[in-house]
């Protein structure tokens, strides 16, 4: 658990929030000058706030009462930053190596165990010049990551990439930051990737937190979800690969109690899979359809309907294991007599089933 | 290089006068820094006296003066080359290191001083150079005692005010040609090579 609460002042700009990561990651959504860096320099002991408490595992790394401040090394917090920073007259091997060596009292993870989850094996002789802008980056977590730490700070790591280095790096992140076991402070001004990777989400606006919360709850409390964002409104969802059917190129995931198939063979059985599921994606029966072309008919109760902008109704319905929202006309919201309690199918074509 | 250390990154009180004592002997005149030399490190000087008295050290009129007084002049030139390449080598680098548990002395020998070598090299051959032609502040140090303190360029002078020295002078001058020569292609070499190591 890391928790803060922290103020700095920086010329014109004030910083002052207050929250506390647990195990797991933590997004913090901002744009450029809402305090990230700042934030992420406190957090690591790059700058020290004015005011305020930092504490980790319940023990102050900083504290302007009892007058604590301990220095980045000593506060085991490794950092993967937005532009690498890898040491250029090391070779990747050494690099991946800098902070192990100089902490060797408890169990980092393994060494090769990292080289092979970061696919970075071949590197380990070259110089970082040499290397790739996703190269660089996964070299720099797996250094991260072998320093021992006690808790993980990315500060927008996919930043300074391409679409496609991203979609390269994105499934080695979502893959470690899950194992790792410790608190995860995801610094990023992109939500797709905070709703990719995290389950919590601080949203910070001109140095102030503007929402907290579950992931898609905080979405929602922040207003980033509405307007002209309207046809990306949807739930994520954690589900489990469960089988493959490779004659037509589908997966089935366990989802709740349910199997929802969708679209491609995402994985192995048995690897965790996050879904996404737009509400206009979502329709509603109140009996399962028979003959029909959707693959997905998931018994639910409604939980909620509430009024959308215009003709648009928002429909929330607890399928066991997930709550989903479809988004329909008032309409028929109102022919359906749909209220909450009521059970209906939430139907869900595979088509429109996508990976987070 | 201590002192490059502390004036590119340190930040204390009387930085600034440190700072002018380091390059005083850069701007002035070298028979001044000699004679001030003279004055300190002479059998009679405070410093001079001291240094015989407890480790039988002798600076002035030996070759172990010249030596002192080819170091101070070459002393601000290579603190100079060093601070300049300290200051340049990327502070996030230090802080990436810091955050991965490096001490501050374990950042300074792993990151810092490695990324700033070719600086210290340029410093290093600066020095010698300005070592090598120095001139004012030993003649007035240690004078020009043959097979004692007469350096290259005293030789030099005092074949050049001979009748028929040009002869000798030349092969002299000759000398000095290729050890400055090949002091600094070595240097460019040397630093080509770590440059290209280094590149990030």
């Amino acid at each position: 658990m890391l928790e803060l609460d922290i103020r700095r002042r920086v010329g014109d700009f004030s910083l002052d929030v207050a929250f506390a990561a647990p195990v797991g990651v933590t997004a913090v959504l901002g744009r450029s000058g809402s305090g990230k860096s700042t934030l992420v320099a406190a957090v690591a002991g790059l700058a020290r706030p004015d005011h305020g408490r930092i504490a980790l595992n319940q023990t102050a790394l900083f504290d302007s009462t009892a007058g604590v401040n301990l220095p980045p090394r000593k506060r085991r917090i490794a950092v993967v930053f937005q532009e690498s920073r890898l040491f250029p007259h090391l070779s990747v091997r050494s690099n991946l190596l800098f902070g192990r060596r100089r902490r060797r009292d408890d169990a980092s993870p393994a060494l090769e165990q990292v080289i092979e989850t970061l696919g970075i094996g071949h590197l380990l002789p070259r110089r970082p010049r040499s290397l790739s802008g996703g190269e660089k980056q996964r070299v720099a977590i797996g250094r991260a990551l072998l320093s021992g730490p006690r808790a993980l700070l990315f500060d927008e790591p996919l930043a300074a990439l391409d679409a496609e280095r991203k979609a390269e790096i994105l499934p080695f992140l979502e893959a470690l930051i899950q194992e790792v076991g410790l608190p995860v402070l995801y610094v990023t001004h992109a939500l797709e990737e905070a709703r990719r990777l995290a389950r919590g989400l601080i949203v910070l606006e001109g140095g102030r937190i503007v929402a907290a919360g579950a992931i898609e709850e905080a979405v929602a409390a922040a207003g980033l979800a509405t307007a002209g964002d309207r046809l990306l409104d949807g739930v994520t969802v954690d589900a489990v690969v469960a089988q493959l059917d490779e004659r037509y190129g589908l997966t089935g995931l366990a989802l709740g109690g349910h199997r929802v198939w969708a679209p491609g063979l995402i994985g192995a059985p048995g690897a965790p899979a996050r879904l996404r599921f737009l509400a206009r994606d979502v329709a509603v029966a109140l009996d399962p359809p028979q003959r029909s072309s959707v693959r997905n008919v998931l018994p639910g109760v409604v939980r909620g309907v509430k009024r959308g902008y215009g003709p648009y109704a928002s429909v929330s319905i607890d399928i066991g294991g997930a709550v989903l929202r479809a988004e329909i006309t008032r309409r028929a919201a109102a022919e359906l007599d749909l209220a909450p309690g009521r059970v209906v199918y939430a139907l869900v074509k595979s088509v429109a089933v996508s990976r987070a | 290089m201590l002192v490059a250390l502390a004036l590119a990154r340190g930040r204390f009180p009387g930085k600034t006068l440190l700072d002018g004592v380091v390059h005083l002997p850069l701007v002035l005149p070298p028979v001044v820094t000699g004679y001030l030399l003279l004055i300190g490190f002479g059998r009679r000087g405070p410093i001079g006296e001291a240094l015989e008295a407890c480790c039988g050290v002798v600076f002035s009129f030996r070759w172990t003066g010249a030596a002192l007084a080819a170091a101070i002049m070459g002393f601000p030139l290579m603190v100079r080359a060093i601070r300049l390449s300290i200051e340049a080598v990327d502070r996030r680098l230090e802080d990436a290191a810091a955050t991965l548990g490096a001490s501050r002395t374990g950042v300074l020998f792993a990151v810092t001083l490695p990324l700033a070598l070719p600086g210290l090299l340029a410093g290093a051959v600066l020095a010698f150079a300005k070592a090598l032609g120095e001139f004012g502040a030993t003649i007035t140090f240690v004078s020009n005692i043959p097979g004692e303190t007469r350096t290259l360029p005293a030789a030099i002078y005092t074949l050049t005010q001979t009748p028929g020295g040009d002869a000798a002078a030349g092969k002299l001058v000759l000398i000095a040609i290729v050890l400055s020569l090949a002091a600094l292609i070595a240097s460019e070499l040397l630093a080509r090579r770590l440059a290209s190591r280094i590149a990030g």
